[in-house]
């Protein structure tokens, strides 16, 4: 079911958290709100399930307006980052517990236990207790109370981050299984960009209460609009060479290094002030325009190197690259910048 | 398991230093079920006589079971009374947003901290007002009023340390507020229900001056009272008799604690922010 945000506030006291927020989480979808912690992107997690009141605006989910709507009223399944299993009960018992809730006969209650426990994997765990379950378990069990009532909406409050790493990378995987084959629609709240390009249709990013950008995770990547997405998304995160415009590209400050750009249209009147975003992956051997440097610190990540960069003038830029034993700390290396990717931002860091 | 010194000596020197309360207790008993010389701590014979007043009530006094009768259901009730109130404002001044929360909390302790003897007097013009002078109804009233501040304390202790998601996620589930308290919080504070229900027994069962005050008839007397009773009979004081019915009164204590000590000790687990 479509969720829909419309011009929605929040305040705490005299507090603006979120101002005036809209956006849009299509039928079937799983969108990721990503952003630093504090940006408010759990506050807005607790309006759409009603837990916090809204103090302005309206959430609707489909066509129902449902902003004064009591959260037991929602409809809405949640998944909470400490899982909040209810330790005294069994899991099995967990799983049936919004549905006796809602007072269905036994049978029925029964089958649809044993139906999700079975869409989660846990079909053989129903007797035990939460504390007998490992994390990934818990996870399962959480997801399975979350669905069972057939909600309209699953939200996932950073459902991964109590998770040690390996059991991370499988519950992703699980996760996203479990959102496709139930055809929920899905508001996953995470900081970690990762797990929000891995798992998601979409992504809205957030900061300090504004959504910056809702985009894919390609399209985001590829072309953010400011120097916050860009330097959010991607690990390691990008570099910046900071300078100003010339008649016909860049030039570094402090430097005699120049940098022609290719879309000059729409870029400020030479001598403003410009950044230049690189990502890691477009700064090596093979390139465009040499930017020479000394490596100045190296980091092994198994199948692949990391490079730092210091320039002459002091700018620092990071490169990755498939594991090459000529390049030793120290080492003086001309490598260059594929010139096509380059990110240019204005002196707002916002993109040009 | 290997020891890095010698335990004897301690034990020698703690044995040496508990034998006048060991001794206190044992002759407790031991003059209960026998007769010694006049002068010698060496019983002589072995008796029930002194046991006498389970099976025998002597004129002017009370029945020995229906006062135990009377200790049971006061303590009870008032454990009951403590319990069911305590759990639900413990709940309510730990969660909810209840005005005047901070000053409600201050005076409950202010309350529990207030020498209970002051009110005894306005107690018992209260109690004659309304009609519940020497019964037992009242008397459970005023002893569950004044232990609720500390089970309040306590319960609250305990509702912080529930984490809050449960309830949030018992509320997404679409239970009530109140079925969220009742079948998902109330579980996870049953160690110290249990504890307080325990204390609140414990109090009622050993309280005196309030039923001494309150409740003096030989229909509603308490085990506390008989007893005070037996001493203040300078007529035909009996001391061996006095030591039996205090055996008696003491016995369900000792039961209480030999089976729940554990549950007991839970009580300082919790711990209360304010």
């Amino acid at each position: 079911m479509r969720i829909l945000l419309e011009n929605f506030t929040k305040r705490f006291g005299s507090l603006t958290v979120i101002d005036k927020m809209n956006l849009e989480v299509k039928d079937g979808e799983m969108l990721a709100l990503l952003g630093p912690s504090g940006c408010g992107k759990s506050t807005t997690l607790f309006a759409v399930c009603g837990i916090h009141r809204v103090s302005g605006g309206r959430i609707l989910f489909g066509d129902r307006d449902v902003t004064r709507i009591p959260p037991q009223g929602r409809n809405v399944g949640v998944v909470f980052q400490s899982f909040a299993l209810y330790p005294h009960m069994t899991v099995g018992q967990n799983i049936a517990f919004p549905l006796e809730i809602k007072k269905l006969p036994k049978a029925e209650i029964e089958k649809r236990v044993v139906e999700m426990a079975e869409l989660v994997h846990i079909g053989n765990l129903q007797e035990r207790r939460p504390s007998e379950l490992s994390g990934g378990q818990q996870q399962r069990v959480a997801l399975a109370r979350a669905l069972v009532r057939k909600p309209d909406v699953l939200l996932l409050d950073e459902p991964l981050a109590n998770l040690d790493a390996k059991l991370r990378l499988e519950m992703r995987s699980e996760v996203r299984r479990i959102q496709l084959e139930t055809g929920i629609t899905a508001i996953l709240v995470t900081h970690d960009q990762v797990e929000a390009m891995s798992m998601c249709d979409r992504i809205a990013i957030m900061n300090e209460g504004e959504i910056i950008q809702v985009d894919t995770p390609v399209d985001m990547y590829d072309s953010p609009r400011t120097e916050f997405v860009a330097g959010f998304l991607g690990n390691p995160p990008l570099t910046y060479l900071r300078g100003t415009r010339t008649e016909n590209g860049f030039a570094l400050a402090n430097s005699d290094l120049r940098i022609p750009l290719n879309r000059m249209g729409n870029l400020p009147a030479p001598g403003s002030p410009l950044s230049l975003g690189i990502r890691p992956e477009n700064y090596g051997p093979r390139g465009d325009v040499i930017i020479a440097g000394r490596v100045s610190f190296i980091e092994s990540q198994g199948r692949e190197m990391l490079y730092d960069v210091t320039l002459s003038e002091g700018s620092v830029l990071r490169s990755i690259q498939p594991v090459n034993r000529d390049v030793s700390l120290g080492d003086k290396v001309a490598w260059s910048v594929v010139v096509e990717r380059i990110l240019v931002f204005g002196a707002e860091g916002e993109r040009l | 398991m290997t020891q890095n010194f010698r335990t004897w000596p301690i034990a020698l020197v703690l044995g040496l230093l508990s034998a006048p309360i060991v001794l206190m207790y044992l002759y407790l008993f031991l003059d209960t079920v026998t007769n010694s010389a006049a002068g010698s701590l060496i019983p002589n014979e072995f008796t029930l006589e002194h046991w006498e007043f389970l099976w025998k009530t002597p004129p002017g006094r009370a029945n020995i079971w229906k006062v135990a009768l009377n200790t049971l259901i006061f303590a009870t009730s008032t454990s009951l009374v403590v319990l069911t109130i305590s759990s639900m404002s413990g709940y309510a001044l730990s969660r909810l947003n209840v005005p005047f929360r901070r000053s409600l909390l201050a005076g409950a302790l202010v309350l529990h901290a207030f020498p209970s003897v002051t009110l005894l007097i306005a107690i018992f013009l209260v109690l004659q007002m309304v009609g519940l002078y020497n019964t037992l109804i009242g008397v459970i009233l005023v002893k569950a009023a004044l232990e609720l501040p500390f089970g309040i304390w306590i319960m609250k202790g305990f509702y912080d340390s529930v984490p809050w998601e449960i309830e949030m996620a018992g509320i997404q589930d679409g239970a009530s507020r109140f079925t969220v308290w009742r079948r998902l919080v109330l579980p996870q504070v049953r160690p110290a229900l249990l504890a307080l229900g325990l204390f609140s027994f414990l109090a009622g069962w050993s309280e005196f001056i309030l039923p001494q005050v309150l409740t003096p008839g030989n229909e509603v007397q308490v085990l506390s009272v008989y007893l005070a009773g037996l001493i203040a009979d300078d007529n035909n004081f009996d001391m061996a008799l006095f030591k039996a019915v205090g055996v008696f009164y003491v016995i369900p204590v000792m039961i209480l604690f030999i089976f729940f000590q554990k549950h007991l000790m839970n009580i300082f687990g919790g711990g209360s922010k304010g």
